[in-house]
């Protein structure tokens, strides 16, 4: 259980998907109004993700590599329709508020990048736990952003009125522009608390991820390296195989390929008939 | 900074300009429109301007010290509060022009690497930061001195306007757009001093005059078009933020593609939008389009052929 923990803790601190990795933006940018909305998006999104790790996860030895990235996308889409038929049916104002955010989840690279460099590479029960640190991290991101928004925005947090009604809202914080400003300054709270505790000799210490690199104390840049240097050489493609990978890889799927000898060796036989 | 290091070869331009030489050229230039605002206003715009400056100088001043590298002696600090200040309409609580001047400091401008990084011009950005956030308070016109509609607004509205009155300024507004004729002389002493050139704001001008001649319903009405020209922050801006130095493009070609691009987006605004103007939002985007801009309209390199290198036009 040892490992289950480990990687709760991976997704909520680590590699938080929204302070670190900087993924899944659009949800992040766009419900974060108030708390609640956060929590809210967060929540379902920690839903669709554990179990679509797991499922990925268990089905890993029978997903064909060449066609892995429409396959995730079923098992992706299928929780995400059942989610939302749920939150339509339990939640129906959370539902109405989140709008169209709730079936883009399935687009969410959040999902595809652990379904991608995690779930098809691991066994179902860390996988598992891999998908609800993930999406506590996620849900924590949002709901602080939603919160920091909401409070500066409206004067009220959770929907309960914090501030003195003489408080005048900023209502660009209730925009998207404040979103940007909220995140911007929440990634750069949290680089300051890193930078003050690698002085004080407290770094966090490693541990694996999906690209076995430590995406916060990254000192190879391989997906910097992967996004911006297109000519970057061979060497780097080794990297980009087994790197985290978002959006990257959502877009060019069919090059992408997996080390999987057995899979591949299959692959090459049926292209030779 | 101590003793300057001599770098020589290449025949360089020496000049005696200095940053806060130029900065104190503008503060002066800008005198005229603040005391003019002041005069038209009262007593209450010169406690804006300074409550706006000061907040500025003492936000640089505060980020100087935490991160230990002092930069509050060029000026630019006290620039950008007074345009900010001019920008506001006279009614503003206080806090929400210091807010402005925070903003502009901090998030526009230090937090980008200091004077000479911020990819925006740093009183626009905070004006907007404020248009957006306190719509109510930042387009209440109306003071003890005028309880009309700004001229544009006016116009807008299909009602007719006193040109005189808007080129002397005695009409309802923001601080220091109002008076056409005290921008008009601090403009000339800039040009007069080199500090800017015409390039920008005259081809900003002349875009918006032939798009309001072609687009807004007048044809060729001197009253209209006079209006237009002399009405909102149009002089204030062509000429003291849309020549700023940092958020211009810096090739020559470049700044005539950028102030037609200025001259469009304005007569789009004004004439389309929903409100009654647009200058600012036109400034600020097109100080993010300068990047771009300067990209296709570098210069050919001396002793290279036209055709010898990639150009598009």
């Amino acid at each position: 259980m040892n490992r289950a923990g480990e990687r709760l803790y991976n997704g909520m601190v680590k590699e938080n998907p929204t302070f670190v990795l900087m993924l899944g933006m659009c949800p992040t940018l766009a419900v974060t109004t108030s708390a609640m909305n956060g929590l809210g998006m967060g929540l379902t999104t920690m839903a669709v993700l554990a179990l679509s790790n797991l499922f990925i996860s268990l089905l890993r030895k029978v997903i064909p590599n060449r066609v892995r990235i429409p396959a995730f996308i079923v098992i992706i889409a299928s929780f995400v329709t059942a989610v939302e038929l749920l939150l339509e049916a339990y939640l129906p104002e959370l539902n109405k508020s989140l709008g169209v955010y709730i079936p883009l989840i399935v687009v969410n690279c959040i999902i595809l990048g652990r379904a991608e460099s995690y779930a098809y590479l691991n066994p179902p029960l860390p996988s598992l736990f891999d998908g609800i640190g993930m999406g506590l991290g996620f849900s924590f991101a949002l709901t602080c952003i939603g919160a920091f928004r909401e409070l500066l925005g409206a004067g009220e947090v959770f929907g309960y009125a914090i501030l003195p009604a003489s408080f005048q809202p900023i209502r660009i914080f209730g925009q998207a522009p404040g979103a940007f400003f909220v995140l911007a300054a929440l990634v750069a709270f949290q680089n300051y608390l890193k930078k003050t505790r690698q002085r004080a000799g407290k770094a966090f210490e490693k541990i694996g991820s999906g690209c076995s690199e430590d995406c916060m104390n990254c000192d190879r840049q391989g997906c910097t390296k992967r996004f911006y240097d297109t000519d970057a050489g061979e060497g780097f493609r080794e990297q980009e195989e087994m790197s985290l990978s978002g959006k990257a890889d959502a877009g060019a799927g069919s090059q992408g390929r997996r080390r999987q000898p057995d899979l591949e060796i299959v692959d090459l036989d049926e292209e030779g008939k | 900074m101590g003793k300057l290091y001599k770098v020589s070869s290449n025949p360089h331009i020496r000049s005696g300009m200095t940053t806060s030489g130029i900065m104190l050229a503008v503060i002066v230039a800008l005198m005229p429109a603040t005391g003019f605002g002041i005069y038209n206003f009262g007593i209450r715009a010169l406690f804006v301007v300074l409550v706006t400056v000061a907040s500025t100088v003492l936000t640089e001043f505060l980020y100087g010290l935490f991160r230990k590298k002092m930069t509050i002696t060029d000026l630019s600090a006290v620039v950008t509060g007074l345009l900010l200040a001019l920008n506001l309409p006279v009614t503003i609580p206080f806090w929400m022009a210091a807010l402005g001047g925070v903003f502009a400091i901090l998030v526009v401008k230090m937090l980008f690497g200091g004077l000479g990084q911020n990819f925006m011009n740093p009183a626009l950005a905070a004006r907007c930061f404020l248009l957006i956030s306190f719509p109510v308070q930042m387009t209440a016109f109306a003071c003890d001195a005028y309880t009309g509609a700004t001229p544009l607004a006016a116009l807008k509205a299909g009602e007719s306007v006193n040109a005189l009155d808007m080129v002397i300024g005695r009409t309802a507004g923001t601080i220091g757009e109002t008076s056409l004729v005290a921008l008009a002389v601090g403009a000339c002493l800039l040009i007069l001093l080199g500090i800017i050139d015409l390039r920008v704001p005259g081809t900003y001008l002349v875009t918006f005059a032939v798009f309001v001649i072609l687009f807004g319903g007048h044809r060729v009405d001197p009253a209209y078009l006079s209006a237009h020209l002399a009405g909102g922050g149009l002089m204030l801006g062509a000429f003291f933020m849309a020549t700023d130095y940092v958020t211009r493009p810096v090739t020559i070609k470049g700044q005539y593609v950028y102030g037609m691009f200025l001259g469009l987006m304005t007569g789009i605004f004004r004439i389309f939008g929903p409100g009654a103007e647009g200058v600012s939002y036109a400034i600020i985007l097109g100080n993010l389009l300068v990047p771009l801009i300067e990209k296709y309209t570098r210069p050919v390199a001396f002793g290279y052929r036209k055709g010898g290198k990639r150009r598009e036009k």
